[in-house]
């Protein structure tokens, strides 16, 4: 795989992994170019398309648009299953998960990614081994916050979901009171679908077994 | 996942529940977050509470300038500051801004102990740094100390950044480091971007192939061994059986076996993918027992296509069905065995219309590679009926599109006829991104199997009725070519278009074949009283005034020629030459030719007339240039190759030249009628960029000499292009970055530029230049040099473009010579003096003495020597006016000790140089180099 790139369905980019340096102006470009195409294409569309001399595999989860270049050689459904399993990874790891999460915690959705692939390869396709590696780093984190605020004398509460929470923050602040979530409320900018940004992407978990 | 309620609304009650706790206001945010970055948070909410781009754009700017302050500022700033200001700015990055300071404080993250500030050091570097960028060296020795550190986790997060960036930089600087880590065993991870093919990769990946237990470390191992045995197959052959012996483990797998690692009920699709992929690195395996477990493996994976899928999700059958693409790679790779053939073609012939579009796709694309096996070739072509449907009915143009190269594909002469006339009626309403490789396409398998060639004109000029626009230059030469080389059917080919150009509008292309045609050969027609002479040229020359010039260049010459078969319509042709609208045109090209031509027309007698005006011998046998550029718009791997050996229009077997475009001038025998000036015919010629390139121009070298002792400036520069150097050399390595500035307002297109050097230098160029240059810009390419022995002559870099139409060449003597590849060596006056001697055999000194050109500067001299490469000694020579010098010429195979001593004479404005080296060839090329430079 050459890069992946995560973009909403307004051309937004969310995440971009480049597995093949290229100079930052040719990586506008490119991102340029394949956001436009991809989101020109119609639903029932294959997922798959001839671009230079490279193959682009993309789906749509809710809102947002996962896009893979492959090489010639490259499989392309089992890239399609790359993807879904990037996304089952995130999902299970932020619960649910919803374009929200990938703005607000755009640092961790680049951890799973890199746990999962490597150098553009798959490694470990393992979802447990995969969230048992990030489970750890957090933990480790968390040993460091703990003893950064041991050494502050504040011992605040620690939420359970680190995650989670941070996204309610961010809903504190966008949305009024109650009962806001099918509405547009008048001070979120237009670009932010907010019923869009909170659908999950898979839409229904239970079935992921 | 067996939550109670569904998460969506828990969080939404967590929310409710938060803000009745909460009393603070409703803009800010009250709780603190242990492990994320408040800051961070806030800023993405500010940032989406933006009512417009203007504020988004605002607030941006302004929490850049904080950053900036804080890390101006006097105050150190602290690990978590360092890091959320870092994250902040890879956010701003992510949202399309650019940003161009951090950098620093992202590499000090690196050097943090602390496992997130680190990780975020990493993130940054591994999305935002480029890898030429100047931190680069920073950067490598934290991800050094990190490898060094004996933290594991540490270790990871610099392994993770090297296989990521996968920069040949990096690649280049850890490629000795890593192999060890991996054979010390405490962690294996995959190295797939690294070149280093060495022994111990070799054998802990094989082994970890054979015996690894966990499936994902197997994964992992078996994408570095392809790309290993891609880079060297035979190192790498033991993989085949214990691949074969992996795949057939999962393939006879129960589902549950692999436990985590079955996916949608399949067993390791990733690790089958990949397995299979390795194999087609490699030939059927010779071993009978191993080639019969392979088959057997495919089988099963054949079988189990058809079994009912154990799961209606997608995803199931999309893991099924990528295992089974793969295989049916690798069946076709080997195309060894007709069965598998068959079979894989027959199961392609269900997914053909399958429901879902991916696999109708799939279907389609990979249909075209089994069609090139002559044993699945017939078997494909049971199913044209299918694929002729999918360009009706299908809904996605790339589907269409797949469905075109198919049919292409699938083409022989049994069914040709229908898939021109399907081909061409497409072409009709066909998506305007992909109608000229139709054309070509139809082009090319209307000459290929044309029996009789009344059909193959026919076919023709129904594709310039249809897409006349689409029709390049390259198709209708082409169908001049044919017919001038064809007898039986120039009188057809005059007929047919002598009908079409009676349409009241036709394309300008029919105009150009017609004016040729009914030139060469209208006297095959002339006898019929509704194509007499006359009608014949006032049918052309009502076209006339609406096409643009080559077209009108093209007639003037069929007109001379008409006068030459026609003697009758002299007076008439001679009549229109001579009006003002020709003779004094406003275009020189055909202002000339009309003068010429009417010149011609009255001074020559009737027999030169016949000798000038002569019919056009036939062109010379040679791959189609259709076929030539659909290739080079396909790319040379993405085109099955119908096989060419088949018979071809003239009766000569044409043989698949790989690739390789004949030199041959394709057009311009076919349009410079002997007595027209050829100027005209060069506009046309043209479009053969490659072909007709001019040759080689005399190499540049008038600056070469400046870059002896320097390693920057300006190379080369005429009117069009500036090609400026910087370089670097380390003991017998170097590193050039060469910059072409485009001077003009207008594209180079096509831009290429290689380099030719002698076989004691390795010259590999890093990334190929992109092929257009836009006017003003400039693009850089890097050189890699390494030098394997002493050597006499530079290397030649050769450019080629083109600028507004002409094909530009410029060869430029590229400035690597020996002396690049010099190591100062600092000695004392004692030691000197013994090597001096040592080095006294007559072969190995060499002396020279000149006059000086420059003015006699101490201290230029002294820069010049120092910019040669060797170290000044001072106080050695006895007489302070003299220069001695000593350095080392590294080389792949040897190292050259070198000592030098110029002597100036100030009175007689001389030099006299000594060089002694322990090679003689060594000596003279630096003396050489040397004296020039005073």
């Amino acid at each position: 795989m050459q890069f992946m790139l995560l973009f909403s369905r307004q051309g937004k980019l969310r995440l971009q992994k480049w597995y093949v340096p290229l100079s930052d102006k040719e990586k506008k470009k490119i991102t340029r170019e394949l956001v436009q195409t991809v989101l020109a294409r119609k639903p029932k569309m294959c997922s798959f398309l001839e671009w230079r001399d490279l193959k682009i595999v993309y789906k749509r989860y809710a809102s947002l648009y996962f896009c893979c270049a492959i090489e010639d050689q490259d499989n392309e459904l089992i890239t399609l299953e790359i993807i879904h399993r990037y996304v089952e990874l995130l999902d299970k790891y932020f619960g649910s998960v919803c374009e929200l999460d990938i703005i607000f915690n755009f640092e961790k959705a680049y951890f799973i990614l890199d746990e999962f692939l490597l150098g553009g390869e798959a490694q470990e396709t393992s979802k447990k081994n995969v969230l048992k590696a990030i489970e750890q780093a957090d933990l480790l984190q968390e040993n460091i916050d703990f003893q950064m605020r041991l050494f502050a004398g504040n011992f605040g509460g620690k939420p359970n979901n680190p995650c989670c929470s941070i996204r309610s923050v961010a809903l504190d602040v966008n949305s009024p009171p109650q009962g806001q979530q099918k509405q547009h409320p008048s001070n979120i900018n237009t670009d932010f679908e907010v019923t869009g940004l909170l659908f999950s992407l898979i839409s229904q978990p239970s079935c992921l077994k | 996942m067996g939550r109670g309620p569904s998460p969506l609304t828990q969080r939404l009650l967590l929310l409710l529940l938060r803000r009745a706790a909460s009393a603070a206001p409703d803009k800010m945010p009250a709780v603190s977050k242990g492990d994320g970055m408040r800051g961070l948070a806030v800023f993405i909410s500010d940032i989406r509470n933006c009512k417009s781009k203007e504020a988004e754009i605002k607030r941006i700017n302004k929490e850049l300038a904080n950053i900036r302050s804080k890390f101006k500022g006097d105050k150190a700033l602290d690990g978590y500051s360092k890091k959320k200001y870092v994250c902040k700015l890879l956010f701003i990055f992510l949202l399309g801004h650019d940003i161009d300071f951090g950098h620093m404080e992202a590499v000090n993250l690196l050097s943090s102990n602390k496992y997130t500030e680190k990780q975020i050091g990493y993130l940054f570097i591994s999305v935002l740094v480029n890898s030429n960028s100047d931190l680069i060296r920073l950067i490598n020795n934290g991800i050094k100390n990190d490898l060094t550190s004996r933290n594991p986790t540490f270790m990871n997060l610099a392994l993770h950044c090297i296989a990521n960036v996968g920069s040949r930089e990096m690649a280049e600087a850890f490629a000795a480091e890593i192999p060890r880590i991996l054979v010390a065993g405490s962690v294996i991870q995959l190295l797939a971007p690294l070149s280093a093919a060495d022994q111990p990769i070799r054998a802990v990946v094989l082994v970890v192939l054979h015996h690894g237990q966990r499936e994902g470390v197997v994964t992992a191992a078996t994408s570095l061994i392809t790309t290993l045995a891609q880079k060297s197959p035979d190192d790498f052959k033991t993989s085949v059986s214990l691949a074969v012996a992996r795949l057939s483990r999962i393939v006879t797998s129960a589902s549950i076996d692999l436990q985590d690692y079955t996916y949608y009920f399949v067993a390791a699709p990733w690790l089958s993918v990949k397995l299979l992929r390795l194999l087609q690195c490699y030939p059927p395996p010779e071993d009978a027992a191993l080639r019969g477990r392979l088959t057997e493996c495919l089988e099963t994976i054949l079988n189990k296509a058809q079994e009912p899928p154990k799961s209606k999700k997608v995803q199931h059958s999309n893991a099924k069905n990528a295992v089974l693409f793969e295989a049916i790679s690798l069946i076709i790779h080997h195309d060894s065995e007709p069965t598998l053939l068959v079979r894989a073609c027959n199961q392609l012939g269900q997914f053909l219309q399958h429901r879902e579009t991916n696999l109708r796709y799939l279907a389609l694309e990979s249909m075209c590679t089994l069609a090139s096996s002559e044993f699945s070739h017939e078997a494909v072509k049971t199913h044209i009926e299918t694929v002729i449907n999918a360009l009706k009915t299908e809904r996605d143009v790339s589907v269409r599109q797949r469905a075109v190269d198919l049919l292409y594909a699938m083409c022989d002469r049994s069914n040709a006829k229908q898939i021109v006339a399907e081909m061409l009626s497409y072409l009709e309403t066909a998506d305007y991104s992909i109608r000229e490789e139709i054309v070509l396409k139809v082009a090319i398998l209307a000459e290929k199997y044309a029996v009789d060639y009344t059909w193959y004109v026919d076919t023709i000029l129904n594709l310039i009725r249809i897409a006349g626009d689409y029709v390049s230059d390259e198709v209708w030469y082409r169908v001049i070519q044919i017919v001038i080389n064809r007898d039986d059917v120039q009188g057809y080919a005059a007929k047919t278009v002598f009908e079409a150009l009676q349409a009241p509008a036709c394309h300008e292309n029919l105009v150009k074949v017609g004016g040729y045609i009914l030139g060469e050969f209208g006297n095959l027609i002339a006898g019929d009283s509704r194509s007499s002479p006359l009608v014949q040229f006032n049918l052309l020359h009502s076209k006339f005034h609406l096409c643009s010039v080559p077209t009108r260049a093209l007639l003037l010459s069929a007109y001379i020629k008409f006068i030459n078969l026609f003697p009758e319509v002299k007076a008439t042709i001679q009549e229109v030459l001579r009006s003002d609208s020709q003779l004094r045109n406003a275009d020189v090209e055909l202002q000339q030719r009309a003068v010429e031509y009417l010149r011609l027309s009255c001074i020559a007698s009737t027999d030169i007339l016949a000798t000038v005006l002569e019919e056009m011998p036939p062109f010379p046998e040679r791959e189609s240039s259709i076929l030539a550029k659909l290739k080079r718009k396909k790319g040379p791997g993405n085109l099955p190759d119908i096989d060419d050996t088949r018979r071809s229009v003239n009766g000569n077997t044409e043989h698949n030249n790989n690739n390789t475009e004949t030199t041959a001038k394709v057009s311009s025998d076919l349009l410079a009628l002997s007595p027209a000036p050829s100027a005209g015919a060069s506009l046309l010629v043209d479009v053969f960029s490659e072909s007709s390139a001019p040759a080689a121009a005399d190499v540049y070298e008038d600056n070469f000499a400046r870059f002896v002792c320097k390693n920057n400036g300006v190379l080369y520069e005429n009117q069009l292009l500036q090609i400026g150097l910087k370089s670097e050399y380390r003991q017998n390595l170097g590193r050039m970055y060469v910059f072409y500035g485009n001077k003009t307002s207008t594209q180079f297109l096509s831009f290429t530029a290689s380099v030719g050097s002698p076989d004691p230098l390795n010259t590999h160029i890093l990334h190929p230049v992109d092929p257009t240059v836009d006017g003003g810009a400039q693009v850089q390419q890097i050189l890699n040099i390494e030098c394997l022995s002493d050597f006499t002559e530079a290397p030649v870099l050769n450019i080629q473009f083109r600028y507004g139409g002409t094909l530009q060449s410029i060869a430029v003597k590229l400035p690597i010579m020996l002396n690049k590849f010099f190591q100062p060596t600092e000695m004392m006056s004692q030691d000197f003096f013994q090597r001096w001697k040592q080095l006294g055999a007559p072969q190995q000194e060499v002396q020279k003495i000149f006059k000086a050109k420059h003015p006699m500067d101490t201290e230029v001299t002294k820069a010049k020597i120092i910019g040669f490469g060797a170290a000044l000694l001072d106080g050695v020579d006895p007489n302070p006016a003299n220069f001695v010098g000593a350095g080392v010429i590294h080389t792949k195979s040897t190292q050259v000790g070198c000592l030098l001593r110029l002597e100036p004479n100030t009175q007689a404005q001389m030099y006299r140089l000594t060089l002694r080296t322990s090679r003689d060839s060594v000596s003279q090329r630096l003396c050489d180099l040397l004296s020039e430079q005073f």
